[in-house]
């Protein structure tokens, strides 16, 4: 007996130490694999903009206007993270006020390989501000249609810069930075769900888009001459990596590889699938036919309205949410759009709007602590209406009015201002022969040469 | 000479060639066109936008020949392009005052 204990007094310090490695092994292990998982969520995220909405919108406006609609969207990638790396980022997740960050991160200062804990912490913070900047990037660019076919390129660039600033980083910081006023698990005053961006990306965006279409009017013939658009093989193409996209956007938002990237990743598929039936057994009754068009239309509001619930909800409500939305959307771009007359070229408000305000009021209802177990002050509460907290639905409701208020009456500025400058629509001769050419100085298409 | 101007349906095309070359015509000229006459074209809706669409596609075919084989020529576009539904198109035939073979300056029926 003294023997052995003799060797165990030996070899504790020994066990001290492996104990000590095996735990940095076993973190480092994770670290390994939530960053291999988060920098691949990151491309995923950015591959939405770049081919994703760039053909989808693309494909919807005339020939004409394929490469000045395509632009839109591929300038904001170069554009806004440029903004995002010199004060961006730190407007959005460096500490402020409830309403806007501060400057602590200005020039990505101190942003490195260390994780931070506030935010996800087992990924180099590098690895979390770079992904974050992929949702700055794909929101402004989701307005463009909106205003396709007819805004001037200077106007655009100039549009898109001020509306980061003045709407998407106060908004990003009041759902996500930490102390915002609406953020849930940081010290928020109203805490409102928010996992992906229902309020943050889709209903700026949207709200944004339908502010643009009213302010700048409708297209030269519209709605009279045909106006088809001119390619739905490119539109379904972006669509189809807008879907796949998507799975970097809302599993991602767990921000490690863990069994909440999972739901979220179900939660997002099995929406997407359905509004995509939803939209079109609506066309199918209302206008005879189920197209391409209203397919991939549905999809795409399907993945909007899951986007803020994706980390909060089961399958089955999943599945609720996208047939709901599908349904929504499809009422949105049909009939009231052309009951009011307004032309929202692509939809950027029938769609993101509309499936937006819809997804993040349904979070409110279909949120449970059965997915999502994150401690809120410490402790693990109740979460929606299905938890037992039905006044989460007010919460919801105080946030889709906080992003709609400041979505209006920020782009209404903005509008204001740029009209004020450089000017918003382009001339009527420049809007006949196309974007292409009179912005650009190009063309989309020579099949002969 | 005369000129025969037929405007088809699209998916009538390799029949009437198959059919002129079985009498022996190797020259034609052929474009894409959209037209219509009687056929009204269709509706299109996108996300609730109804559009008519009544310019439908259409090849147009052209070829020129000799006075002696118009009828011959006509008959045989006419059966191969026909299907008896509303849209199967027309044949118009023009008077031609010259034919020139660019290469040699064949002129007349010896140039086509």
């Amino acid at each position: 007996m003294n023997t052995a204990f003799a060797l165990l007094l030996q070899a504790a310090p020994n066990l001290d130490d492996r104990l000590k490695k095996l735990e940095s092994a076993a973190s480092s292990a994770q670290s390994a694999g939530d960053n291999a998982w988060m920098l691949v969520c990151a491309a995923l995220v950015l591959m939405m903009t770049g081919p994703g909405l760039a053909l989808f919108y693309g494909g919807l406006v005339r020939k004409k206007n394929v490469l000045g609609t395509m632009m839109h969207s591929f300038i904001m990638m170069a554009v806004v993270t440029v903004i995002w790396a010199v004060v961006g980022y730190s407007l959005v997740f460096g500490d402020g006020t409830p309403f806007i960050g501060g400057l602590k991160y200005l020039f990505l200062n101190g942003v490195g390989t260390a994780p931070n804990a506030d935010y996800a912490g087992t990924i180099p913070q590098g690895t979390f501000m770079v992904y974050q900047l992929m949702f700055a990037i794909i929101t402004p660019a989701l307005i463009s249609g909106a205003f396709a076919e007819r805004m001037k390129f200077s106007a655009m660039l100039l549009f898109m810069t001020l509306w980061v600033f003045v709407v998407y980083f106060p908004m990003a910081h009041m759902v996500w930075g930490k102390g915002g006023l609406l953020n849930a698990y940081l010290g928020g005053s109203i805490p409102t769900f928010d996992f992906a961006g229902g309020t943050v990306v889709h209903i700026t965006s949207g709200v944004s888009a339908l502010v643009c279409a009213l302010y700048l009017g409708k297209r030269l013939g519209y709605p009279t001459e045909i106006m088809r658009p001119h390619s739905l093989v490119l539109s379904a193409v972006g669509a189809c990596l807008l879907w796949v996209g998507w799975f970097g956007f809302n599993a991602g938002s767990a921000l490690a590889a863990s069994g909440l990237a999972t739901s979220a990743f179900v939660a997002t598929h099995f929406a997407a699938a359905a509004a995509t039936l939803g939209w079109l057994v609506a066309e199918w009754v209302h206008m005879g036919k189920p197209s391409m068009l209203g397919g991939i239309s549905g999809c795409v509001a399907g993945l909007v309205a899951i986007t803020p619930a994706s980390g909060f909800v089961k399958p089955m409500p999943a599945l609720l949410i996208g047939l709901a939305a599908g349904v929504f959307c499809f009422l949105m771009v049909t009939a009231v759009k052309s009951k009011f007359g307004y032309d929202d070229t692509l939809d950027a408000f029938g769609v993101h709007g509309a499936g937006g305000t819809l997804g993040a009021i349904l979070t409110g209802v279909f949120a449970t602590k059965e997915i999502n177990d994150a401690q809120i002050n410490g402790k693990v509460l109740p979460l929606g209406l299905v938890d037992g907290n039905g006044g989460q639905v007010l919460n919801q409701l105080i946030g889709v009015a906080i992003a709609w208020g400041l979505a209006i009456v920020g782009t209404l500025i903005i509008l204001k201002i740029v009209d004020a400058t450089v000017g918003l629509r382009v001339s009527t001769d420049d809007e006949r022969e196309g974007l292409d050419v009179s912005q650009h100085g190009e063309e989309g298409y020579f099949l002969e040469s | 000479m005369k000129k025969l101007e037929a405007i088809i349906q699209p998916f009538k095309l390799d029949e009437v060639k198959e059919a002129l070359k079985q009498i022996g015509i190797d020259g034609m000229t052929i474009t894409e066109v959209r037209g219509h006459g009687r056929q009204k074209g269709h509706k299109e809706v996108y996300r609730g936008q109804e559009y008519n669409v009544d310019l439908l596609p259409k090849v147009k075919f052209e070829l020129v020949v000799p006075d002696a084989r118009l009828e011959e020529v006509i008959e045989a576009v006419m059966n191969a392009a026909r299907t008896g539904k509303i849209g199967d198109g027309k044949i118009f035939v023009y008077d031609v005052a010259e034919a020139i073979r660019i290469r040699n300056n064949d002129r007349g029926e010896a140039a086509i």
